[in-house]
Order: C-alpha cells, then sequence, then structure tokens
C-alpha cells in the first residue's frame, strides 16, 4: 500500500531545481521520436536552442509568440486561483479582438492619441462581457462554469465567422472573410526596428507585475485567496464569496481580451477567423505550469513560446515533420507536470500502520 | 435462543491523537440476541463497531469471533474483507448503495469473483428471494436503488449483509431515518432473523425502542462501557442516567446577575434541508454576564440555530436583535459587526483557510478595519504584529505565524480562532462545539476563556453535545429537539438527559 500526502515543507532548492529537472527528463524522451525520424537528436536540439537563442530576432519570435500567451496565462491563473474554472480565453480573446477591429478600423470617428486608449478599453471589456453569464449562471444555479465558458467558445468562434461574412468584412477584401484593417493610430507600436515584437509585450509584462503584488498585497487578492483556497471559511469570515468570484471573471475576462487586442492591434492588424491557434487553451497550460503565480505565467508563456518557436525552426531546418514540434511540446509539459506533483507531495509506504496486525 | 457467545471484544482501546475514542471496552454478544448499545454522541458507539469492522485498528485488545461450528477464533484486526468473512456485517447509517443500479445488483456487487465471464444471476435471485421470504425483508429487486424509499434502501443494505452470510449484523442508528411504522416493521423483520440465529448489535439513543426491542443494553459513556445490564431489569430512568452520568459538575464561575439582553431571537424559523438545520418557530433570550447551554443529540437543530446566529443563513421568519439592535437579512459580515463572535463547529472546514498564513487567518474577519489595510492594500507589518501579539496572548503554538494555518494542531487551530474572536471584545459569543476533538488542557482554556468573556459582560451561547461540560460551564440550560427548544427546568441532569431523548419532562 502506498499513500500520497502533501510536502509540509520544500527547499527552494528543490522547488527550483525540479521543473529543470523535469525539461531536460523531457528532451530526453522527445529524443525517442526524433530518432525514428531519422534525425539526429543532438542536432535537433542544437537547432532548436538556434532557433530560439540564435539571433536576436530569433529572440524576438519568441517574445511575439509569449505576448498572448502572458496574457491568457494570467486569465486562467487568477480564476484558478479563486477556484473559478475559465476554460473560455479562446472565445474572450476572440471577442476582445472584435473589439479592438470594430473600434479601431474607422467606424467611430476617433482619432489620433485617443484611439488605441480605447481599442484596449474596450478589448478588455468585451472579454469580460464573456465571462459575465458563465459566472451568473454559476453562482446562482451552480452551473459548472467549466462546461458554460467551453461551450461558449465555440459559440463565439461561429459568431465571429458570422461577423466576417457580415457586418465586419472588409469591403476592400475582395470577398475574403476578413475584417478592415486597424488604423495606423490604432495599432500598438512595435518595440524594435524591422522585428515583430510589439508594445503589447509590455502592457502584459506590467498586468503581470500588477497582478503579482495585488495578489499578494492587496485586501482583493486576499479575499480571492480566501475564496480560493477555502470558500466555506471565507463566507463564515464574512467575505463576499460571490463578489469575489465576479471581480476575478471580470478581470480573467478582460486579460483575456486583451490577448485578442495585442494580437489584433499589435501584429495582425486585422482579424479573421484563424487569428489565434489556441492561445486560450495553451493558457490554461502556461498557468498550470506556473502554478498559478503571474510571474511564473511571464516564465512559463517564455518556456513554451521557446519550445514553440525553436521546435518549428528545429522541423524546417532537419526536415522532420512540424508534427514533432508539437510533440515535444506536449511531452515537456507531461514531465513539467509530473515534476510539479513530486515536488508538491511526496509518496510514502502506508505498511507501519498495519504492522499490529 | 442459545447462549452460546458469537462475539467477543476483549478489552478494545482506540485513541485519536489526545482524544481517548475507547477505553478498554469488552462486550460479549449471544447467539440470537439483539443488543443495544447505547450512549451520547461522541461515546464512542461507532469507533467500537468501526474497530469491529475493520475500519479501524484499535491501540489495544482484540476481538475474537465464533466461526460457523460455534468455535470463537480471534479476527485479524483492521481487514474489513475478513470481518466480512467471518460474518460481520454492517449497516451503516449512511448507506454505500449505488443508486444508478437495481437493488439486486447492489446486493451481489463486490461478492462475486471480479474474472467470472458469466454472471450467475438467475441463482443470486433465487437466493435473495430465499433470504427475503426467511426474515420478512422485502424490497424490489430490479428497481434502480435511486428510486426506493429509504425503508427500502435499508432493507436492501441489510439483505446485503445477510446475503454475504452475515451471522452478526451491526445496525448504526437505523431508526433515525424511518417512520415510526417503518420502525416497528424493521423491528419485527430483526427478530424473525434472530429466530433464525442472527446475532444483532444495534446503536441508538432512542430509550423507547431499545427498552422495547432489545435483549439486553449496554451503555458506553466518554468511550468508557458504564453499564451492561438485561433490558427486561432496566427502565427509562435508570439508562438515561448512565447515558449522561449520576454527578453533576459544579459550575465552574461564580454567580453574576445577568444585565441586558445581548441576543433575542422571536419566532425564528429555517427550512433547512434536513433535520440538523431545520428552525421551527424558536424564541431564545441570552443576557449580558449569561452563558446559556444548547443541550440535545446532534441533528435535532443545532446547526440551524449556529448558522442563524452566525449570519450564514437567513431565518424564513422571525425577529433577530443583538444588543437591542434588529439585524435585518443577517450576513456573517452584518454578524461580526454587530459584535457577534462565532466559534464554528468545524474548525478546520469553518474556521480557518489552511493555505493561508496564521497571521492572515488572524485578520480574516476584519478587513475593513484601518488596522489591517489602508487604501485597499493590506498593512503587512500591522498583520504581522497583531499575529504576534495575539500568538503571546493566546498561547497559539506552530511553526511561527507565516507558516500555513493548516500546519498547526487542531488545538492550536482552536486557539488562533479564539484568539480572533476574543480580541475584538464581542458582545455575543457563538460558541458551537467548541472542545470537540480538543485535548483536556486546550478544553479548559475554552472554558476559561468563555468564563471570562462572560465576566467582561458578554453574553455566550453555547452549544455542545456534551452534557458535563454544559453543566459546568452554562447558567442555564436549554434542549433542542426536532428544531424546537425547550427550557430545562434547572440543572438536573436526569431530567435534560430525557428530554434530549424526547421523552415528556
Amino acid at each position: 500500500m502506498i499513500r500520497i500526502e502533501l510536502r509540509q515543507t520544500q527547499s527552494r532548492a528543490f522547488t527550483l531545481g525540479v521543473p529543470i529537472l523535469s525539461a531536460v527528463i523531457a528532451l530526453g524522451f522527445a529524443a525517442i521520436p526524433l530518432l525514428a525520424a531519422g534525425a539526429n537528436p543532438i542536432a535537433a536540439y542544437a537547432e532548436m536552442f538556434r532557433g530560439v537563442f540564435g539571433s536576436v530576432f530569433a529572440f524576438s519570435e519568441v517574445l511575439t509568440r509569449a505576448t498572448p500567451l502572458i496574457f491568457t496565462g494570467l486569465a486562467a491563473a487568477l480564476a484558478f486561483r479563486a477556484k473559478l474554472w475559465n476554460i473560455g480565453a479562446e472565445g474572450q480573446l476572440y471577442l476582445g479582438a472584435m473589439a479592438a477591429v470594430a473600434i479601431g478600423s474607422g467606424v467611430l470617428d476617433i482619432t489620433g492619441i485617443l484611439l488605441l486608449p480605447l481599442i484596449v478599453l474596450m478589448g478588455a471589456a468585451a472579454g469580460a462581457a464573456g465571462m459575465v453569464a458563465p459566472t451568473y449562471l454559476k453562482t446562482r444555479f451552480g452551473a459548472d462554469e467549466v462546461v458554460t465558458t467551453l461551450l461558449l467558445n465555440f459559440i463565439i468562434l461561429i459568431f465571429v465567422q458570422m461577423m466576417l461574412e457580415g457586418p465586419l468584412q472588409d469591403p476592400m477584401g475582395l470577398g475574403w472573410p476578413q475584417s478592415a484593417p486597424v488604423l495606423d493610430q490604432g495599432m500598438l507600436p512595435p518595440l524594435m526596428e524591422r522585428m515583430r515584437v510589439h508594445s503589447g509585450l509590455v502592457l502584459a509584462l506590467i498586468l503581470a507585475g500588477l497582478a503579482q503584488f495585488m495578489l499578494a498585497r492587496s485586501v482583493w487578492g486576499f479575499k480571492l485567496r480566501a475564496v480560493g483556497e477555502n470558500a466555506a471559511a471565507a463566507r463564515h469570515a464574512g467575505i463576499n464569496v460571490n463578489r469575489s468570484l465576479f471581480g476575478v471573471a471580470i478581470l480573467s475576462g478582460g486579460l483575456a481580451g486583451l490577448a485578442g487586442v495585442s494580437e489584433v492591434a499589435g501584429l495582425k492588424g486585422y482579424l479573421t477567423a484563424d487569428l489565434s491557434p489556441g492561445f486560450g487553451y495553451t493558457g490554461i497550460v502556461v498557468a498550470m505550469l506556473a502554478g498559478l503565480s503571474p510571474v511564473g505565467v511571464v516564465i512559463a508563456a517564455l518556456f513554451i513560446a521557446s519550445v514553440f518557436v525553436g521546435a518549428d525552426s528545429m522541423s524546417r531546418a532537419m526536415g522532420v515533420s512540424s508534427f514533432l514540434a508539437d510533440l515535444v511540446v506536449s511531452v515537456s509539459l507531461l514531465c513539467v507536470l509530473v515534476g510539479g506533483f513530486v515536488a508538491r507531495y511526496r509518496i510514502v509506504r502506508a505498511s507501519t500502520a498495519r504492522a499490529v496486525s | 435462543m442459545t447462549d452460546s457467545i458469537v462475539l467477543k471484544l476483549n478489552g478494545l482501546s482506540k485513541h485519536f491523537g489526545p482524544v481517548i475514542a475507547n477505553d478498554n471496552v469488552s462486550l460479549t454478544l449471544n447467539k440470537g440476541e439483539v443488543l443495544a448499545l447505547l450512549g451520547e454522541n461522541g461515546a464512542g458507539k461507532t469507533t467500537l463497531m468501526n474497530m469491529l469492522f475493520g475500519h479501524y485498528l484499535p491501540d489495544a485488545g482484540s476481538i475474537e469471533v465464533a466461526d460457523e461450528g460455534g468455535v470463537l477464533r480471534p479476527l485479524p484486526l483492521g481487514h474489513p474483507q475478513v470481518a466480512l468473512a467471518s460474518g460481520v456485517g454492517m449497516v451503516h447509517q449512511h448507506f454505500t448503495l449505488a443508486e444508478n443500479i437495481s437493488a439486486l445488483d447492489n446486493i451481489t456487487l463486490g461478492s462475486e469473483p471480479l474474472l467470472s465471464l458469466r454472471r450467475n444471476r438467475r441463482a443470486a435471485r433465487r437466493r435473495i428471494e430465499g433470504i427475503m421470504a426467511q426474515s420478512g425483508l422485502s424490497a424490489p429487486l430490479d428497481t434502480p436503488v435511486g428510486r426506493l424509499s429509504v425503508g427500502e434502501r435499508q432493507r436492501v443494505e441489510i439483505l446485503k449483509a445477510l446475503y454475504r452470510n452475515a451471522r452478526i449484523l451491526v445496525l448504526d442508528e437505523p431508526t433515525a431515518v424511518l417512520t415510526p411504522q417503518e420502525a416497528d416493521t424493521l423491528f419485527e423483520n430483526i427478530r424473525l432473523m434472530t429466530d433464525e440465529g442472527l446475532s444483532v448489535i444495534f446503536i441508538s439513543h432512542k430509550l423507547r425502542e431499545v427498552l422495547a426491542f432489545s435483549d439486553r443494553i449496554a451503555v458506553l459513556r466518554h468511550g468508557r462501557k458504564v453499564g451492561e445490564m438485561a433490558t427486561s431489569e432496566a427502565d427509562e430512568k435508570s439508562i438515561a442516567q448512565m447515558m449522561v452520568g449520576a454527578e453533576t459538575p459544579e459550575l465552574a464561575g461564580s454567580y453574576l446577575t445577568p444585565g441586558d439582553p445581548v441576543l433575542t431571537m422571536s419566532g425564528v424559523s429555517v427550512a433547512g434541508r434536513s433535520k440538523r438545520d431545520t428552525l421551527t418557530a424558536i424564541d431564545l433570550t441570552v443576557h449580558a454576564h449569561e452563558i446559556l447551554g444548547i443541550a440535545g443529540v446532534s441533528g435535532n437543530g443545532q446547526s440551524g440555530l449556529a448558522n442563524v446566529i452566525a449570519g450564514l443563513v437567513r431565518p424564513e421568519q422571525g425577529l433577530i436583535k443583538v444588543d437591542g439592535v434588529e439585524i435585518a437579512s443577517p450576513t456573517p459580515a452584518k454578524m461580526v459587526r454587530a459584535g457577534v463572535g462565532r466559534i464554528p463547529e468545524d474548525r478546520h472546514h469553518e474556521g480557518i483557510v489552511g493555505a493561508m498564513s496564521v497571521a492572515e487567518n488572524m485578520v480574516i474577519e476584519r478587513l475593513k478595519d484601518p488596522e489591517v489595510q489602508s487604501y485597499g492594500l493590506l498593512r503587512r507589518e500591522d498583520i504581522q504584529d497583531n499575529a504576534e501579539r495575539l500568538s503571546k496572548a493566546y498561547d497559539v503554538r506552530g511553526p511561527g505565524v507565516d507558516a500555513p494555518a493548516r500546519l498547526l494542531s487542531g488545538g492550536n487551530i482552536q486557539k488562533l480562532i479564539l484568539a480572533r474572536v476574543f480580541d475584538l471584545s464581542p458582545r455575543l459569543i457563538l460558541a458551537n462545539q467548541p472542545t470537540r476533538g480538543l485535548d483536556m488542557g486546550a478544553a479548559a482554556e475554552v472554558g476559561k476563556r468563555l468564563l471570562n468573556a462572560r465576566a467582561r459582560g458578554a453574553g455566550v451561547v453555547l452549544i455542545s453535545e456534551d452534557l458535563d461540560e454544559l453543566l459546568s460551564l452554562a447558567d442555564r440550560i436549554v434542549v433542542i429537539r426536532d428544531g424546537e427548544l425547550h427550557e430545562a427546568p434547572g440543572r438536573d441532569r436526569e431530567q435534560i438527559g430525557l428530554m434530549m431523548a424526547g421523552e415528556p419532562a
């Protein structure tokens, strides 16, 4: 008989060492399919490393890819801290993106310096609006938000497609299902010449720092942690649990909406129905890897973005299938999650308890 | 009825941490006999039966069970499967049936070989029908258990035990969920079964049914066996006395003249989900300088009363005043602001947020206080100082105020809650089972703090299942039964015991 119990204490070296060791083990496992595909794993990993750190451009691509993941990772991390399982960041991302092109493509007669802040605000508000109904159904009727937020993703995506072939379609777009572009003054300025990395990254980093600070230092964060860790005790202590849940739902939806704003107004310039390759869902993985810590989200987002970007350039250079990139990402995730479990729990043999018989 | 012994418990003891659940309990059970195991809540009845059934491993003692030939053999301890195989069957208070499958499948579940390809349902049905005919227990076999009535489910549980060839049947408070008519039928069936040689232990605290249906009575109190007698020689008075003890403890506090009312509840009703949290038009007044004890068998509305005073439940009807001020639609926060200090029954589940630090748990009820926050940001140094001060004053010991509260022992968690509650000098204190699971020292500390608050001028509502605790602390005792309050006429232990058990005073 074995038993699993929470570690009472964990050393710092252990906490830091386990994820790194897990990542190394993951690369070891991922070498197996690489070998099967006929590539030399060491050369492949060298290519992967070069694809991430090989040049300023390579690394800027990692940062570009990490930006939406930080937003959606924060969205998931904050909600999950309160045990509000928002699986709908993907849909909320599209809501934010729709708001950005609706306002930013010149429909409204706003020009100059006001346009960009308005796009950012309305994008966040649109994302937040996507969380209102699921949270109401949860607090009022006990409806499982995993189901409602997840299903809303598909509804929203179909709505986006409808809008892109209707009111939001670019009249100059030759009939393609895409929106009109965001005006130049509505775009998030790029951070470097001739690179794609944009100031959405700065916004993401500021919000991550702010979230970290507020969680630890504010009454709002105190309530959020209490509600997430023990809702019954929080309620008994006089914390309005439903209000806390609504607050974090709005924030979570807003952050996911900003991921959409950042992709549209920072990178693509216009909206298509394939704007996000699952950033909302990957955000959940980012949050779990980060142990739901906002600063951890930044690190986890950079890690995942590196693996994606690195594996992409590896598959190009080595001539192996690009699906191997997905495989490398999945194996790393599994290893890091198992590693995180080992770091938090320990396995004890329970045979001693039966010794008396 | 023969007098051959089928079960012997020899000197069983079980501790949970510092709490003694059973202390050197010995029992024998004869063939074809109904033995009633009586005792207040927390007297150790269920623990004793769980040791018999192998759920708990005793600290000391042994168990012997007769085999089919009637020879007593030692039962290996701590193995439910072995207990089952030796013919011990148990019907828990909360049924352990799968609601989505039929009664027949529930009965045969677990007694079929895992790897047999063909289930012999026809033979199983024949056997069950045989058992039903013999015992008089009947239940529809093909209906999913979820659609059966409570009484039918209980019969399915008993049939399940009999199907596994139980020769000793343990029933944990079998009538708690039944109507009086269903209970009568159950006892008739039990008689039919004991005539066939089954031996039954049934756990109860209803005196009347015990006297009517058992052959012998054993009484547990504070984990010890305090009495055993043939039912024919027992009467209600003597059993009630055994259950609650003979001597009345001294009042711990000196006499204080009660002051103005600090809590007034008039006509308060709560429609709960079960008997535990239902209140029927109760009137209650607690004065300053007064400890009001609420006595009662657990599950008679104590939770409902505590939830209302804690602000967790809004009553359907009635008026609540704290310190003379009406509290309209109470919430926990409103109650705290009105000066109510609450010590919850389940300190781990409702009292603390285990993952948060001791210091944070000490301020969790006063997040609006300017000492705790300014402009919505936590004043971490003040919170830290507050925790250091309270830890010293209330002797909260553990790995420090920054450590997660779950690392504290049960007694220290209670001290943390006491510190948080008493530091705000509440006008009214709700203490719900405040000493449950605590060792003697920690329990004495709780009593001392309650008496100090009383001396300071607070009113206290003390809900407890321990009559000794109530008699030593409370100025006045009210018995709660079926969601109604009945004023006890003085500090007569026997009288209170009878009122708790549902006898007219």
